[in-house]
């Protein structure tokens, strides 16, 4: 030891620093081990920690509206809802070019239903429209082709479009033209050649001859030109009216504030969603009392598996002791009728609470018979908080007892018998010494038991009527009903941070090494 | 340094077979999705057993239709679709057709044609509420009650579930909005063909519920189709509403002292969606088994077992007596005339707008 | 309350019985007594009975039959924490959720002692156990011979009269061992308190105790000061399990007043003391300790008998040779001599004569 302080680094047996040689073992030993974890590590990676990641990134994304209308949502970055005006004619143009490839894609209702949870009536809005937005622009359709029918040939059109000089003359003409081809290239097999164009690419033509000059035009084919200077006697459409004459709601500033707030590629809307507020143009604002939920069941969520927490380690608490003071025997017997909820399904387990607990159910007819609680005045032990709480509990009880057991086997008797020999009565004895060290138990314990109880949905669908369902019973619905992924991914990263703190807080104040799961 | 490299192997293992569970579709078998129960039942005698026969494929049952969109959804992000052919109401494959997760049906070539000459777009008609959507039964929300529990005046219209003077103790409504808002608004007076005008309303809205106040205390809400049959053999609540089938089941086969209550009964339907995205062999396939299963003559067979109606109008008159018990079964269809005298007709379009909404609504209103 | 004991004892067993299951006895019709301020030692095997003795004499096991008194006073009814006897357990007990200071502060807050006189106390316990500086450790920061410290002073810091003491230093290092042996005893007779200490380590016993009370199968087999217990055991039991021992096996020939002839089963006859041999013909086992066998005929008496013997091995031990010899037949005997400059070193394959004191030689039970 004393050489370290005179000399430089210790050196190993063959003149390396000692320092790298130990790390090179170490190093050794780690890639050891790592490997002997890494079936583990790679399953928990696919099955755990992926499909977590993804949920949570849904909490915040929301590709779909710039994904399905990308030109609108660019447009309607300049649009002012506060004038009370629906957007211009352009952004209808948007609209139309983009929900024609919509919905030949078949993505406008998936559009409909995402932004139907934000506002009523979108869904059937998108629906209606797709089935009519391809006779969008048809009045310029026909007047191209009653001037020239050379626009009808779809070879005419891919000619046109492949010429170098119709890039800058035609911009949008080219834009439409290409997710025309593309989409039907891709979504039906066809061939650009052989189809005639949507209306929408005739829509673009019109808008960019009435923008050009005729100089421009000079490099293209002379139909150009003669059209060029037939589109300012067009008969015109009013998109806005078109649209607004297939769903009155194209008008309604609400359902455009609603698209424009949703543009951008993620969004806080489902956070805030999740604490019954919502987003506006210019940040949130509390839900309508009637819509009121989620902040409701989140502290309903977390009072009642408190309840049920602390249900459990009374309950729990005393039989622990005597699975760990009894004989083995006798103990291993008492340990089967701890263990038998979980060898008992769930639908078992329903029927027996509903037989016992309901109004006309064994308990009622055992204490109306006992003359505590009038015939019609029956109590109410199910389909409601009491419910819960109770067949949660029972469910529960073994997650608080196994811990407890374990960690009250590791106290030897002789503390007990210590504390009396030093004079402690049975209780000062038990609750000086014992209790104490049966903490750790309870912690464990009770952490297992609540974060189960706040995750458990089956169970209080069943039984908890209308006042004992949890914030878990919603998650469900969004996932399995309304498929509203993105909402139930925001309650859940919610709970999971609302765990994340009690744990915290667990920690600070009690110690989270004060936590045994045994010996 | 062995046991390092048999590590290494079974960690490449768990990798390879997660792949290669991909595609573990066997070449010729096909998992079809439904409810379960005596429904499964009637669908394996009528459709499975006959079509096994006949082409030698092998059905394999899967019992998810309650979490049909969920899962349908996971399976399409995922890419890697197992299901071949599944049973949803019409609500859920509206929704699935929206979502692109179902495939677009193309009625009269692709389904048989009636016995009776129809075209399959005839012969269904207004049944046809989605592209997607085969419709295979016509069931009904409605209502049963204790003959015993209710005194001497037998109730005869749904508003008897908000007269608990007339009829006290406690009655199951489902713990959802759709069907509950409309009876509240109809027993409030408002005439049936403005229910869905009022209801967009929040007026309209508060309505509904400020009628369902009247109950609130009264109602054990139910969320799975068997919890009101249980409740009114266990004398729990003296009134429920639930699906017709599950009903019959209760008074024919249980003999339990029920009564339907078939006033302002809710028709809904039931029927197949295929998935979007199979491979075009176990597309031809499903479409192939869809063909063959909703013909007029298999339609009708499925009334043998359970007392849902055939969503054929050319299967109607080919109904007969139940499988078991004999009894004769038009008499217990929903369609019946003697019980279709004041029915309900479900706003599809309506509720799929409406819906996420008034849950919402409807939640938070359970929960004051 | 009565006072029925015999004038002068503290401790007292009377006829005392136990049984856990109600068909064995653990411990067989007890009888004991002890004065007031003795350090008494229970010695025996496992099994033996004699930490039963001390659960019951502390309160943590009911007899099954018979009387303890303390001081007079019968304790059989008193639960544990009334009878205010100190007791130290084998791996201590300390309290792992409270300090030093909160462990020997817990016997006198349960006495509802005041603070300061509380603080006074155990500081003064520490003291006595020279560990005032570890007041504010945790017990499983201190070493196995510091928490042995602690116990100690947790059970004398309320001043009882009595301590019961279960193996305490079982689980420490001899060295560590001795030195406590040392100072448990200092502390005990300084304080002057009494001590029933129970042990498996007869050393510990011999080293410690003003008595020995030494137990087998439910009974005590002797009870007695050490050294009467390693020179005169009143039974084979006692003979074999104190100390080392070399048995012969043999017939009673012939008793004379105190001394009496013993054929061994070889035909080789010996001297010895009749000890619990009361008639010719019995049949006894002879008792010799090593260190009483002598080699060289010059220290025996002219008409000894002697046996013949042959060195089997020949162990150095420093302060003495350990030598085993075959005798009689049997190849365990064993002798040990002191290492002198004029001390004989015996070789393997040796054959020698040894004999010894007819009063070093007790005839016992067989």
């Amino acid at each position: 030891m004393t050489d370290t302080l005179d000399s430089g680094p210790v050196l190993a047996a063959d003149g390396r620093p000692l320092k790298a040689s130990l790390n090179r073992a170490l190093r050794r030993q780690k890639m050891r081990s790592m490997m002997l974890i890494a079936p583990l590590l790679i399953f928990i990676m696919f099955t755990f920690v992926i499909p977590i990641g993804q949920m949570l990134f849904r909490s915040v994304e929301n590709q779909i509206v710039s994904d399905v209308l990308p030109t609108t949502t660019q447009m309607l970055h300049d649009w002012d809802a506060s004038t009370g005006e629906r957007p211009s004619e352009d952004v209808f143009a948007a609209l139309t070019k983009d929900m024609m490839v919509a919905v030949e894609k078949k993505e406008h209702t998936r559009l409909g239903s995402r932004l139907n949870y934000e506002t009523t009536g979108i869904s059937s809005l998108f629906r209606k429209t797709g089935r009519r937005v391809d006779d969008m622009g048809e009045v310029y359709t026909e007047q191209f082709t009653a001037l020239d029918p050379t626009w009808e040939n779809p070879v005419f059109w891919a000619d046109l479009v492949a010429l170098p000089d119709a890039a800058a003359a035609l911009p949008q003409t080219l834009a439409a033209y290409a997710s025309f081809s593309d989409t039907i290239i891709s979504e039906d097999g066809d061939d650009p050649r052989e189809e005639q164009p949507w209306n929408t690419v005739y829509l673009s033509l019109y808008q960019d001859l009435s923008a050009a000059s005729a100089a421009d035009l000079s490099a293209l084919p002379a139909e150009v030109g003669v059209a060029q200077a037939a589109v300012g006697g067009f008969e015109t459409q009013n998109l806005g009216d078109a649209f607004t004459k297939i769903d009155k709601d194209w008008s309604s500033v609400e359902v455009w504030e609603t698209i424009h707030t949703y543009s951008p590629d993620f969004t806080n809307g489902y956070f805030l969603n999740s604490i019954d507020r919502q987003k506006t143009a210019d940040g949130s604002e509390w839900r309508g009392e009637q819509q009121q939920i989620y902040l409701t069941l989140f502290v309903r969520t977390l009072i009642m598996s408190m309840t049920i927490t602390i249900s459990c380690i009374l309950l729990g608490y005393p039989v622990a002791w005597l699975l760990a003071n009894l004989p083995m025997r006798t103990a291993n017997l008492l340990m089967i009728l701890v263990l038998l909820p979980f060898w008992t399904s769930l639908l078992v387990r329903t029927s027996a609470w509903k037989v016992l607990l309901q109004q006309q159910g064994v308990i009622n007819d055992i204490v109306v018979w006992l003359g505590l609680v009038a015939d019609d005045n029956r109590l109410a032990l199910i389909n409601n908080a009491t419910g819960t709480i109770i067949a949660m509990t029972h469910i529960l009880l073994p997650f608080m007892i196994l811990p407890l057991y374990s960690v009250m086997k590791t106290v030897p008797p002789t503390y007990v018998r210590a504390a009396k020999s030093l004079g402690a009565t049975n209780w000062t004895a038990f609750w000086r010494v014992y209790f104490p060290q049966s903490v750790p138990g309870i912690g464990a314990g009770s952490i297992l038991v609540f974060i189960l109880s706040i995750g458990y949905y089956i169970t209080p669908e069943i039984v908890g009527g209308t006042k004992g369902v949890f914030i878990s019973n919603r998650i469900a619905y969004h996932i399995s009903s309304s498929l509203n992924w993105g909402l139930a991914a925001a309650l859940g990263s919610i709970l999971l941070a609302v765990v994340m703190l009690l744990y915290w807080a667990y920690d600070r104040i009690v110690g989270i090494d004060n936590v045994k799961l045994g010996g | 340094m062995k046991l390092t490299t048999t590590l290494l192997a079974s960690t490449a293992m768990t990798l390879a077979s997660s792949v290669a569970f991909a595609d573990g579709h066997m070449a010729n078998e096909m998992t079809i999705v439904s409810w379960g129960g005596a429904y499964s039942a009637s669908q394996q005698a009528a459709y499975h057993d006959p079509y096994a026969a006949n082409t030698g494929v092998t059905i394999v049952n899967d019992e998810s239709s309650a979490e049909a969109v969920a899962k349908l959804r996971a399976m399409n992000e995922a890419g890697n679709v197992t299901w071949d052919v599944v049973d949803v109401v019409a609500s859920d494959a509206i929704r699935l057709c929206d979502e692109g997760l179902a495939l677009e049906i193309d009625v009269d070539t692709q389904l048989a044609d009636g016995d009776d000459g129809s075209k399959a777009s005839d012969d269904f008609g207004d049944l046809l509420v989605s592209d997607c959507f085969i419709p295979q039964i016509v069931y009904s929300t409605t209502a049963g009650y204790r003959t015993d529990l209710v005194g001497d005046t037998a109730p005869t219209t749904i508003c008897a579930f908000f007269d608990t003077d007339m009829y006290p103790g406690k009655r199951s409504l489902e713990k959802r909005p759709i069907n509950n808002m409309e009876w509240a608004l109809l027993c409030d007076g408002v005439a049936k063909d403005d229910v869905y005008d009022v209801l967009e309303t929040e007026e309209g809205q508060a309505q509904a519920f400020a009628k369902l106040d009247t109950i609130k205390d009264d109602v054990v809400w139910w969320s799975a189709g068997a919890d009101t049959p249980q409740l009114l053999a266990d004398g729990e609540v003296v009134m429920g509403t639930t699906y017709n089938g599950r009903l019959f089941s209760l008074i024919e086969e249980q003999k339990q002292p029920v009564a339907m209550l078939w006033d302002a009964q809710v028709f809904d339907l039931d029927g197949w969606i295929i998935p979007a995205g199979l491979s075009p062999e176990r597309e031809a396939r499903a479409l192939d088994y869809i063909m063959f299963a909703t013909d007029t003559q298999r339609l009708a067979d499925q009334a043998k077992y359970i007392s849902y109606g055939p969503a054929r109008a050319s299967s109607a008159p080919l109904v007969g007596k139940h499988a078991t018990l004999g009894i004769d079964m038009a008499q217990h269809m929903p369609t019946d005339p003697a019980n279709a005298t004041n029915t309900f007709l479900y706003n599809y379009e309506w509720w799929a707008d409406y819906r996420d909404d008034l849950d919402a609504k409807f939640q938070a209103w359970l929960a004051q | 309350m009565s006072n029925t004991g015999n004038d002068g004892a503290f401790v007292e067993f009377e006829r005392v019985q136990k049984s856990y299951d109600g068909e064995n006895l653990v411990v067989k019709d007890l009888n004991l007594s002890m004065p007031k301020g003795e350090f008494l030692t229970m010695l025996g095997p496992s099994g033996s009975g004699k930490t039963t003795c001390l659960m019951m004499l502390a309160g943590f096991e009911t007899a099954t039959h018979g009387e303890i008194r303390l001081d007079g006073v019968s304790i059989n009814h008193i639960p544990p924490h009334k009878r205010g006897i100190g007791m130290v357990f084998q791996n201590y007990a300390l309290f792992p959720h409270m300090t030093v200071a909160e462990n020997l502060s817990f016997p006198l807050e349960v006495r509802k002692m005041g603070k300061s006189e509380r603080e006074e106390k155990v500081m003064r316990a520490l003291g006595m156990v020279q560990m005032q500086d570890f007041a504010g450790r945790r017990p499983t920061q201190l070493s196995g011979g510091q928490q042995q410290r602690i116990a100690l002073a947790r059970a004398l810091v309320f001043e009882p009269e009595l301590v019961l003491m279960d193996e305490p230093l079982g689980a420490l290092d001899k060295q560590l061992r001795e030195t406590l042996q040392f100072e448990i005893t200092n502390l005990a007779h300084q304080l002057g308190i009494t001590v029933v200490y129970v042990t498996h380590d007869q050393t510990e016993a011999l080293t410690m105790s003003d008595r020995v009370a030494v137990f087998d199968d439910g009974r005590i087999q002797q009870l007695a000061p050490p050294d009467e217990l390693y020179e005169a055991p009143q039974n084979s039991f006692v003979a074999q399990f104190i100390g080392e021992n070399n048995t012969l096996e043999g017939v009673v020939k012939e008793i004379k007043g105190n001394t009496c002839i013993v054929q061994l089963d070889n035909g080789d006859i010996i001297d010895a003391i009749p000890v619990n041999v009361t008639a010719v013909g019995e049949r006894t086992k002879v008792s010799i300790r090593p260190e009483r066998v002598e080699f060289d005929k010059g220290r025996l008496q002219a008409d000894a008998h002697t046996l013949k013997a042959e060195v089997l091995e020949f162990i150095y031990m420093g302060d003495i040779f350990r030598t085993r010899l075959r005798v009689a037949g049997m190849d365990d005997f064993v002798i040990k001599s002191r290492n002198a400059p004029d001390q004989t070193r015996l070789v393997p394959g040796q054959q020698i004569e040894i004999g010894w004191l007819p009063e070093d030689c007790r005839a016992l039970d067989a």
